[in-house]
């Protein structure tokens, strides 16, 4: 299995091009077949996906199963994973089959949903497996097509609107980052991204438009990056095109959003931002912490006044996604650990909160929060589901949502005591419009009329849910599940990124003797 | 002597006779009726010698002292447009014959206009340049107005004349000032009066003289003017025709005279091309958001395209010329497809430009309307498309060459850009059902075209068919 990982990237598009070629006519019939071909397709990927897993090595920190030929330009076709890309693969196979099953109930163009998914799915797969820094770029930038489409085809009212704001905005954040790919592939003469981490970039000062540029080329680029990695994450205050993009999407598209998409941004801030701009990143570290500690405590309090159930999840992935953020910047062992932890917790946590909205949705076609009430008279299993995942989400010891944010929260504390005490607010925050939703949603009498006939979920809908509350759980109370697979390659992150620091400023220190 | 030179331009000898002869035929004979059988003629024998020309040939062969150059560049931009002109004539034929503007002189006029083309790409001299240039401009204005009954089109054909009449005298007068300084007409011998990278003030007045010429035949901003009132009015097929080879061509041209004759001056004209790149794609980018008439929004695009070229060109190196050559060949096949489409809107048999009418055609034609989908993404230069690659190599040439807030800048029109090809998509994808749908494909041959198309932008992600080392060798030997 030397290609095992083009094999589990391209194997969702090659379902997608069976589907496009082979599967003819639009009855129910076809229909079905698109549905079974999807699911079957994204199940076969997770499993072959598991051979990544046991063949992968934690203890060794470089890039392991790596294929590598050339392509044009100069470029070359290069995969691979390591310890902090390796689980996010995983993560992304074992959401598509659930996101898939989630989608039984789409009526319209069954076949061409099905066809955006499955090539969202390679290439959101491509993303967190590539080395190559152009590569990497394809594949950040293709997974705009299909979300573009999914949006605007199978999305709600406003979908129009959602789906330009969503494709705009996430472009014109990349379109820096590649420029400044661009003079990366000029100053190193490589797009490899595992010789590139080990380069070192300019990092002396100089001036643009006479504004003395603290880390020179390095802060440049790192800005670069950042306004795309910042927009895919979505960091605070550039976050506004995500809250619109989650209401108006189909359920499945805000689960692989939230779950997935957001990811991207993380990954690549431990991906590029850190190894290969370490000067840069700590010049702008207290900006970025600032910006995370704003985004917890602002979209918290934003979240609390929605009358949208999506809109409020969509905020509180924001103010999750600023954990991340502080994590990755704190540069520490538990910081860097507790971001990788709190983005694969709140891909599956934030992916179960969006099916339950689904769920209600699909019953009764509002999401306002006012329409519900008292559901736990009719919906046990739903409400007892429900109140999980918003404890979860709310960061309950015992599940995964609180070792990601207890993780970060302490590696921040080591860097910035201010900003762990105001993102600790956040908890609070969180715990206000998480439970405030339950109560309005689920308790309380049954008074509404209209739902009177409301049913409870049913078989398929529950066994969509079963392995979200396993993996919650599992990793709640034995997160080293996933700690001992990143922990070597994140602590080689971390020395790397604190060796080239020291080396940089030993540099500009023998500069001005 | 003579022979040898006469060897080396046989195939713009051989054009030109198929076409002299092929006129005198027609007009002896069967005319209009002789037309469907001329253009596949025409056609054919554009395919014969981009065949012919791709596979013979090797090194720099100068003829007629110097006044003709026939190198990798030249022949590298002959094929390119011979085949874009030969798709072109193709797709059109079936429209021009439904609306009876299949006249005999149409695919004559093409074929004329195409031996200019190859004088313009080969020109190693300021008076070859200018026939080549004129030969092609005549042509190019009796087919903008080739349907005679329509105010549009007059209008169109008038308009292009008079401005294009306007740009040539201030070319011409750009090449008399550069002879009167440099002494010479020859590109080669202008090359060498550059001293220290810079040239005299008088032939710098030269070069920009020179250069607003050319730029309204590429149509850059600030030149642009003609652009969107010709494509619209001239009958679609003239559009498509106009969007390809010739601006081929006349990119060609101008990467020849800025390299050729004022190579030694790099830094001289680099800024003036960097500004004509800066404004088109700005232009090309907003100006477009506003239309709904498909033929003026790629009329828009195309500014906006050749102003990415154009950034290509700016560069000032080898790699800057390979960009824009690949960059060429890419926008070409992209605009065929296009237009391919374009032609094939029709509703009751009438053609069809309004871009609402395309509400929800995804439905109705699901495979053409993907076709166009990846034809939008990859002028939008969104990856994995083609165009994307195009825009990295312009993007990767423009930042070496030192002009790295042009790439800033091209990066940022790209976005504005995005908007109006996505609203495309939006009108087959997202909007409403209506009764007046357009309908369906008729012709085979457009279709094959635009599926075709669809399928490069696509498939070249894999290694763009190797262009890029035939590409890389044509840049080589206009710039050492």
């Amino acid at each position: 299995m030397d290609n095992l990982l083009s094999i589990v990237t391209f194997l969702p598009a090659l379902a997608a091009l069976i589907l496009a070629v082979f599967l003819r006519g639009g009855d129910e019939a076809a229909d079905r077949n698109a549905k079974w071909l999807a699911l079957f397709a994204t199940g076969a990927t997770f499993l072959i996906s598991l051979f990544i897993l046991f063949q992968f090595n934690p203890a060794d920190t470089g890039f392991q199963m790596v294929e590598e030929g050339a392509w044009l330009l100069g470029l070359k076709y290069k995969m691979g994973v390591d310890g902090i890309s390796v689980l996010f693969v995983l993560l992304t196979t074992f959401m598509m089959p659930l996101t898939i099953a989630a989608s039984w109930g789409v009526k319209a163009r069954v076949k061409e949903y099905m066809i955006a998914f499955l090539l969202l799915e390679t290439l959101m797969l491509g993303v967190f497996m590539a080395l190559d820094l152009v590569l990497f770029y394809v594949f950040f930038e293709a997974g705009l097509i299909p979300m573009f489409l999914i949006i605007g085809i199978w999305g709600g009212k406003e979908r129009i609107y959602a789906s330009f704001k969503f494709f705009l905005y996430t472009f014109l954040g990349s379109v820096l980052m590649l420029v400044a790919m661009v003079a990366m592939f000029a100053e190193a003469g490589t797009t490899d991204i595992p010789t590139l981490m080990t380069h070192q970039f300019s990092s002396a000062g100089f001036s643009v438009l006479g504004i003395h540029v603290v880390g020179g080329m390095q802060t440049l680029m790192f800005l670069a990056f950042f306004a795309s990695f910042a927009v895919k994450m979505p960091m605070w205050p550039v976050h506004t095109w995500l809250p619109d993009a989650h209401v108006q999407a189909p359920t499945a598209g805000s689960v692989v959003l939230a779950a997935i998409l957001l990811k991207m941004g993380g990954y690549g801030f431990l991906r590029f931002s850190l190894p290969m701009f370490p000067v840069g990143a700590d010049v702008l570290t207290p900006l970025v912490l600032w910006m995370s500690a704003i985004a917890i405590v602002y979209t918290s309090l934003v979240a609390l006044v929605q009358e949208d159930m999506k809109k409020l999840i969509a905020y509180s992935s924001v103010a999750h996604m600023g954990y991340v953020t502080m994590g990755i910047f704190a540069a520490n062992q538990q910081g860097v650990d507790g971001a990788i932890f709190q983005m694969l917790s709140h891909g599956f946590i934030s992916g179960a909160l969006f099916l339950c909205v689904g769920v209600i949705y699909d019953r009764m076609h509002t999401r306002d929060i006012d329409a519900y009430g008292g559901l736990v008279n009719r919906m046990p299993s739903y409400a007892l589901i429900f109140m999980f995942f918003t404890m979860a989400n709310v960061g309950l010891p015992g599940t995964s949502g609180f070792v990601g944010e207890f993780l970060t929260l302490m590696g921040v504390f080591q860097v910035n005591t201010w900003v762990a005490v105001v993102a600790t607010s956040g908890v609070i925050l969180s715990a206000s419009y998480a439970l405030w939703l339950y109560r309005r949603v689920v308790m309380g009498d049954l008074i509404k009329e209209s739902l009177r006939s409301i049913s409870d979920m049913t078989r398929r809908e529950k066994w969509i849910f079963a392995p979200l509350v396993t993996m919650t759980l599992l990793l709640g109370v034995y997160p080293s599940l996933v700690t001992d697979i990143i922990g070597p390659s994140v602590e080689a992150l971390v020395s790397n990124y604190d060796t080239a620091l020291a080396a940089s400023s030993d540099a500009v220190q023998v500069a001005s003797h | 002597m003579l022979q040898a030179d006469l060897t080396i331009i046989l195939p713009e000898i051989v054009l030109s006779v198929y076409a002299m002869l092929a006129l005198l035929g027609a007009v002896y004979t069967g005319k209009d009726a002789l037309a469907p059988m001329l253009t596949w003629a025409t056609a054919g024998v554009f395919v014969l010698l981009a065949a012919w020309i791709g596979t013979s040939g090797e090194g720099i062969r100068p003829a007629f002292g110097g006044m003709f150059i026939d190198d990798g560049f030249a022949r590298f931009a002959k094929v390119t447009l011979l085949l874009s002109a030969a798709a072109v004539l193709v797709m059109s034929q079936d429209y021009l014959s439904r609306r009876g503007l299949l006249r005999f002189e149409f695919p004559l006029l093409i074929a004329l206009a195409v031996v200019g083309m190859m004088m313009m790409v080969s020109a190693g001299d300021l008076m070859a340049l200018y026939m080549g240039l004129e030969l092609q401009s005549l042509a190019l204005y009796v087919v903008a107005a080739i349907r005679r009954d329509s105010a549009k089109s007059t209008e169109a054909g008038l308009k292009y004349f008079v401005l294009g009449a306007l740009s040539s005298g201030l070319l011409l007068y750009g090449a008399s000032l550069t002879y009167g300084f440099a002494g010479t007409t020859l590109f080669s011998g202008i090359v060498q009066t550059a001293t220290e990278g810079h040239v005299s003030l008088g032939l710098l007045f030269g070069l920009v003289l020179i250069a607003c010429g050319l730029a309204f035949k590429v149509s850059a901003v600030p030149f642009h003017m003609w652009t969107p009132d010709v494509y619209e009015g001239s009958p679609t097929p003239v559009t498509a025709f106009f969007a390809t080879a010739p601006k081929v061509a006349a990119m060609a041209l101008f990467a020849r005279v800025l390299h050729d004759a004022f190579g030694g001056a790099v830094g001289d004209w680099q800024q003036v091309i960097a500004f004509l790149s800066l404004l088109s794609m700005f232009l090309g980018a907003v100006a477009a958001i506003g239309q709904t008439n498909i033929k003026r929004l790629m009329a828009y695009s195309s500014i906006a395209h050749m102003g990415y070229a154009l950034m290509g060109l700016a560069a000032g190196t080898a790699f800057g010329v390979q960009a824009l050559l690949i960059y060429m060949a890419i926008y070409v096949t992209m605009n065929v497809g296009t237009f391919a489409f374009i032609l094939s809107m029709e509703r009751d048999g009438q053609p069809v430009t309004d871009i609402r009418s395309l509400n929800m055609y995804s439905k109705k034609e699901p495979a053409k309307a993907l076709a166009v989908l990846i034809l939008m993404f990859s002028l939008a230069g969104v990856p994995p498309l083609v165009g994307f690659f195009g825009k990295l190599y312009v993007l990767r040439a423009a930042y070496e060459g030192g002009l790295a807030w042009l790439a800033v800048a091209g990066v940022v029109a790209s976005v504005i850009g995005a908007f109006y090809y996505l609203r495309i998509v939006f009108y087959m994808y997202f909007g409403e059902e209506t009764d007046d749908a357009l309908d369906g494909g008729q012709s085979a041959i457009l279709s094959g075209f635009l599926m075709v198309s669809a399928a490069i932008m696509l498939l070249g992600v894999v290694n763009l068919f190797g262009i890029e080392g035939a590409a890389a060798a044509a840049a080589a030997t206009l710039v050492n």
